[in-house]
């Protein structure tokens, strides 16, 4: 074996046993390890992904029937104000920046990230902040309600928990940057001897565009908030037309964040994809270079799309055909990806594990949010279709089975190496199946409430919407509840899986799976493997 | 189509009953719409063309040329798509039945790259996109187009209901939710009316045009964002306060259109809604007669919002408390009580009680200034809209109900002093 020396180190507990230190406590807030710090970002966004879905059965609890039943509606505005933000900034995210900082150290071939204590801030910052968030309902005037987008003037209107959700937002985007600017020093500067960049697997690539665009946009949100802090409260105008202002530059300036935020919480998901597809069709990545150079296009336009979300308010002709055409084009690198995910599994030998199972979930219907989202670019049509169901169910597409499938996917992938266990298969295909049933259930019939008319955001519809919206909310709990099949997993494989195996997976060939035993050691790669003249490795 | 016959019955019972239990009491037991949703599952499998004429699964029919252009570009996209779809699943779970090892696939490790592939596999998509770009560049250029009209309406959104203003005409006036709250019920207080056929779809003043005419559209806001949205004519744009932008339709049927607003706008942006009538040449002029009669010096202040509901006084004739509060539980019905409630207790803490409230029961000044002003940064918006008559009743009504019994009243030139100063 190539890797010899690494196995000699690596199987060296004496490293394991250092740790008698600090007790369980004082470990948590001290850390400075990546895998702890993985888990404990693994930990939180999946309690995050279930408040957040608390606040979506609620909301669908309400729209179950015509009438108002469950929740007031600025409540109801609340709840889909903050079940945007837990989703976005407490679930996804996070949850990459956990496998981030599991996988880039294991896959590259470093002993930890280049920052260990930023690390270990950049995780603690989010507490505080999600505790602003979920605190500002209790305040007088209860929590934001104006939407995710924080649209002035209806935002400058809101209480203190507004102020204490701008307050949150600039923290765990603070959080965001630390931990992008340490994702890139470290896979700038501490890959092994022989890791080229071409040779990163593709995972790393996403991860390494995505921060990027982290430090790109993170900035513009921060500015933009500030501007809405001040305008509530020490009486600038950025906004406020009354002032010389325009509520229009608001959402410029949001959506110039915004658009590239989606790409941030997908481009680790295709990452995870090109890992996993592979691996279960026993054959290299297809076009690995045309899949960096798609993922970097994808990124680079996505700057340039932001007026797609703005259709309807008034601009030129001219910036609507702008806006069209890039958005347009973004679907051909989208394209270029899919087909060769598709190209992968072509002539390969192809089995269907839970996480295979969940990649190609991912591959239909990311596909199917992709065409939506497809239709909606068109200027005319999105002017009818903007700000109904229709643009909810696009993103849901892309979100849920893209985003989060694809976290489960990698959880089910990684769990045996990160633990030393297997999950339960058997209910691991439960999950899937039920969950790729329930999620259609719940969100296809959104497309037909908003051809038909429905706009998002509304705690009570006309009766000619009633049946989609019941079948939808039929769906959204039994997706719901099937997750905690999910939760019931991955604890049962950490107490009392079977014993995995060093590479569990027969062809994934990603260093964690090549040169490390599972579990991994608390160390690894103190010194790092020397990787010049091996195999390719995508 | 004896089958077809037979579904389109089901299909229509089946919607009749949830029709009907939703009606009854607003709520519904979770297994018997899954009972009902099963069934209606089914239905799509037996027979899906009719299954689905029942349900609304696509755009409304279009009543304008630039609706129609978008209903043709939405079906044609969405064909393409379709046939983009077909070509990709099919490869997709061809590769996965085909390329399965349990089906004795072996890996074909060296296919893992191919230039041409790569090339021919970024040129189709994007010739394919140009396809689609043509088109609707054509229509964007039809929908920006707003020269030539025939005539102009200014359209200002508030929280929460819309005002039109006839240019040329000089009628203005408001158009908001007729729905009765009685309908809409609330969290642990069932509905006590049944929900009628244009649930939250209706208002008290329509906005009237005529058939075939180039109606051009100014649209603002006088508060937050909202969006005057009525799909069937093609039209969906953000009203902007301190801005504003124009837009164009042409009715080409009389009928009525009916919309929403799109933009998230507060507490009651769900209960907003648009009702577009579309009226003959002649109609419309009657209309138009009728209208100058009833709103016809369009300045705001001067324009009563519902002015079915409370009719001014007679002049000269002394005002009582009765009278006035008789008229104010009106008003409050109509413009107050979604945020402060029919009790008066309001939901503090964003929407305070009125009842107790230091406010109500203190100097009158201070009341009106905040019915005339609002408050800024709550939800309080300006009520400046309402007649003095209608201030001075409201008032009135607030100061002597629920626990207030001030025994005071104010008179509509009390709040015409205060409006001027
Ligand atoms: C082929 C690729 C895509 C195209 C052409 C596309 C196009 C669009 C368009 C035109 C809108 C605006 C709709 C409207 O508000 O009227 C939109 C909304 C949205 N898209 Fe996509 N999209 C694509 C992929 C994605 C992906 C990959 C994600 C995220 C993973 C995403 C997430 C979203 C979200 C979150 C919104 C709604 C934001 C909001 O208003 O709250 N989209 N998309
Ligand atoms: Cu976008």
């Amino acid at each position: 074996m190539a890797s010899a020396t690494i196995h000699d180190h690596a199987n060296d507990h004496s490293h394991d046993h250092a740790h008698h230190g600090p007790g369980p406590w004082t470990r948590i807030f001290t850390t400075t390890n990546h895998k702890d710090i993985g888990s404990m970002y693994l930990w939180f966004s999946l309690l995050m992904f279930f408040v957040g879905g608390a606040m979506a059965l609620l909301i669908r609890a309400e729209l179950f029937t015509p009438g108002l039943q469950v929740v007031q509606p600025e409540v109801f505005n609340s709840l889909t104000t903050v079940h945007a933000l837990v989703m976005i900034f407490g679930a996804v995210m996070p949850a990459f920046v956990g496998f981030a900082n599991w996988l880039i150290p294991l896959q590259i071939g470093a002993a930890d990230m280049a920052f260990p204590r930023m690390n270990n801030w950049s995780f603690w910052l989010m507490i505080p902040a999600t505790v602003l968030l979920m605190a500002s309902f209790f305040v007088p005037g209860g929590a934001a309600a104006s939407g995710w987008t924080l649209y002035p003037p209806l935002s400058t209107q809101g209480g203190i928990g507004v102020d204490m959700t701008i307050i949150a937002i600039h923290i765990l985007g603070a959080s965001s940057i630390m931990g992008s600017i340490n994702i890139i020093t470290t896979i700038l500067n501490m890959r092994a001897p022989g890791m080229t960049l071409m040779r990163m697997p593709m995972f790393v690539w996403t991860w390494l565009i995505t921060a990027y665009l982290i430090i790109a946009v993170m900035p513009v949100l921060a500015g933009c908030i500030t501007m809405l802090l001040t305008d509530r409260h020490f009486g600038t105008a950025f906004f406020n037309a009354a002032g010389g202002g325009d509520p229009t530059m608001f959402m410029h300036i949001f959506w110039f964040f915004g658009h590239p935020e989606v790409y941030i919480l997908i481009l680790p998901a295709f990452g995870i994809m090109s890992q996993i597809i592979p691996t279960f069709s026993r054959k290299p990545l297809f076009g690995y270079a045309s899949m960096v150079y798609a993922t970097a296009s994808i990124a680079i336009l996505s700057f340039i799309v932001w007026g797609h979300h703005m259709f309807t308010v008034g601009m030129p002709a001219a910036g609507q055909l702008f806006f069209m055409y890039a958005t347009m084009l973004i679907a051909v690198p989208t394209g270029v990806k899919i087909f060769n995910w598709i190209a992968t599994m072509w002539r390969g030998s192809i089995t269907f594990e839970t996480p295979m199972l969940f990649a190609i979930g991912f591959l239909c219907m990311f596909t199917l949010g992709g065409f939506s989202g497809l239709v909606l670019s068109i200027v005319p049509v999105d002017i009818t279709l903007h700000n109904t169901y229709y643009v909810v169910a696009h993103f849901h597409y892309v979100l849920f089975p893209g985003a989060i499938w694809a976290l489960m996917a990698g959880v089910y992938f990684w769990l045996p190496k990160w633990t030393g266990r297997m999950y339960n298969e058997t209910l691991g295909k439960w999950h899937f199946w039920l969950s790729a049933i329930s999620f259609n259930v719940t969100f296809f019939p959104q497309h037909f409430l908003g051809l038909a008319g429905m706009p998002r955001r509304i705690p009570d519809y006309a009766l000619q919407f009633a049946e989609w919206n019941m079948i939808s909310t039929i769906g959204a709990f039994a997706l719901g509840f099937s997750q905690l099949l999910f939760v019931y997993n991955v604890f049962s494989c950490i107490r009392s899986g079977e014993k995995a195996k060093e590479r569990q997976w027969d062809s994934a060939d990603s260093l964690e799976w090549t040169h490390l035993p599972s579990p991994v050691p608390y160390h690894t790669f103190e010194m790092p493997p020397d990787l010049r003249g091996a195999k390719a490795v995508h | 189509m004896f089958v077809e016959l037979l579904n389109g019955r089901i299909i229509k019972l089946i919607r009749f009953e949830i029709m009907k239990s939703i009606n009854a009491n607003g709520q519904q037991h979770a297994l018997a719409a899954l009972a009902r949703s099963v069934s209606i599952g089914l239905m799509f499998l037996v027979s899906p063309a009719t299954a689905l004429a029942a349900y609304d699964v696509n755009i409304a029919a279009p009543a304008s040329p630039i609706s129609a252009q978008i209903y043709g570009l939405h079906m044609y996209i969405l064909y393409v798509c379709a046939a983009i779809f077909v070509v990709v699943f099919a490869l997709m779970f061809y590769s996965i039945f085909k390329f399965r090892r349990s089906n004795g696939s072996k890996p074909d490790v060296n296919f893992h790259e191919s230039t041409l592939i790569e090339i021919i596999w970024t040129l189709i998509p994007f010739v394919i996109l140009l396809f689609m770009a043509i088109p609707a560049t054509k229509t964007v250029l039809d929908m920006k187009d707003t020269t030539n009209p025939d005539m102009t309406v200014k359209v200002t959104g508030y929280q929460w209901g819309w005002r039109y203003d006839y240019a040329a005409e000089e009628v203005g006036f408001y158009s908001s939710l007729s729905t009765p709250w009685s309908q809409i019920g609330q969290p642990g207080e069932k509905a006590t009316e049944e929900k009628g056929k244009d649930y939250l779809l209706e208002v008290d003043n329509p906005m009237v045009v005529p058939v075939g005419k180039r109606v051009r559209l100014l649209v603002t806001s006088n508060d937050v964002i909202h969006g005057w949205y009525v799909p069937q004519l093609g039209v969906n744009q953000y009203g902007i306060p301190g801005f504003v932008k124009d837009v164009w339709f042409k009715a080409d049927k009389v009928g009525t259109f009916k919309g929403q607003c799109s933009q998230i706008c507060g507490k009651l942006h769900g209960y907003m809604p648009i009702t577009v009538v579309v009226k003959t040449e002649a109609d419309y002029a009657k209309w138009v007669a009728e209208a100058k009669a009833r709103w016809g010096t369009a300045p705001v202040a001067a324009v009563a919002a519902v002015p079915a509901a409370v009719a001014a006084p007679e002049p000269g004739k002394p005002l009582t408390l009765v009278d006035l509060k008789t008229a104010g539980e009106k008003v409050y019905a109509a413009n107050c009580v979604a945020c402060h409630q029919a009790s008066g207790k309001g939901m503090p803490p964003t929407f305070p009680a009125l009842s107790g409230s230091k406010v109500v029961l203190g100097p009158t000044d201070g009341q009106i200034n905040i019915l005339l002003n609002g408050k800024p940064g709550t939800a309080m918006a300006s009520f400046a809209r309402l007649s003095d008559f209608e201030v001075a009743a409201v008032m009135t009504y607030t100061k002597n109900s629920w626990d207030n019994s001030t025994g005071k009243f104010v008179t509509p030139d009390d709040v015409k002093a205060k409006r001027k100063s």
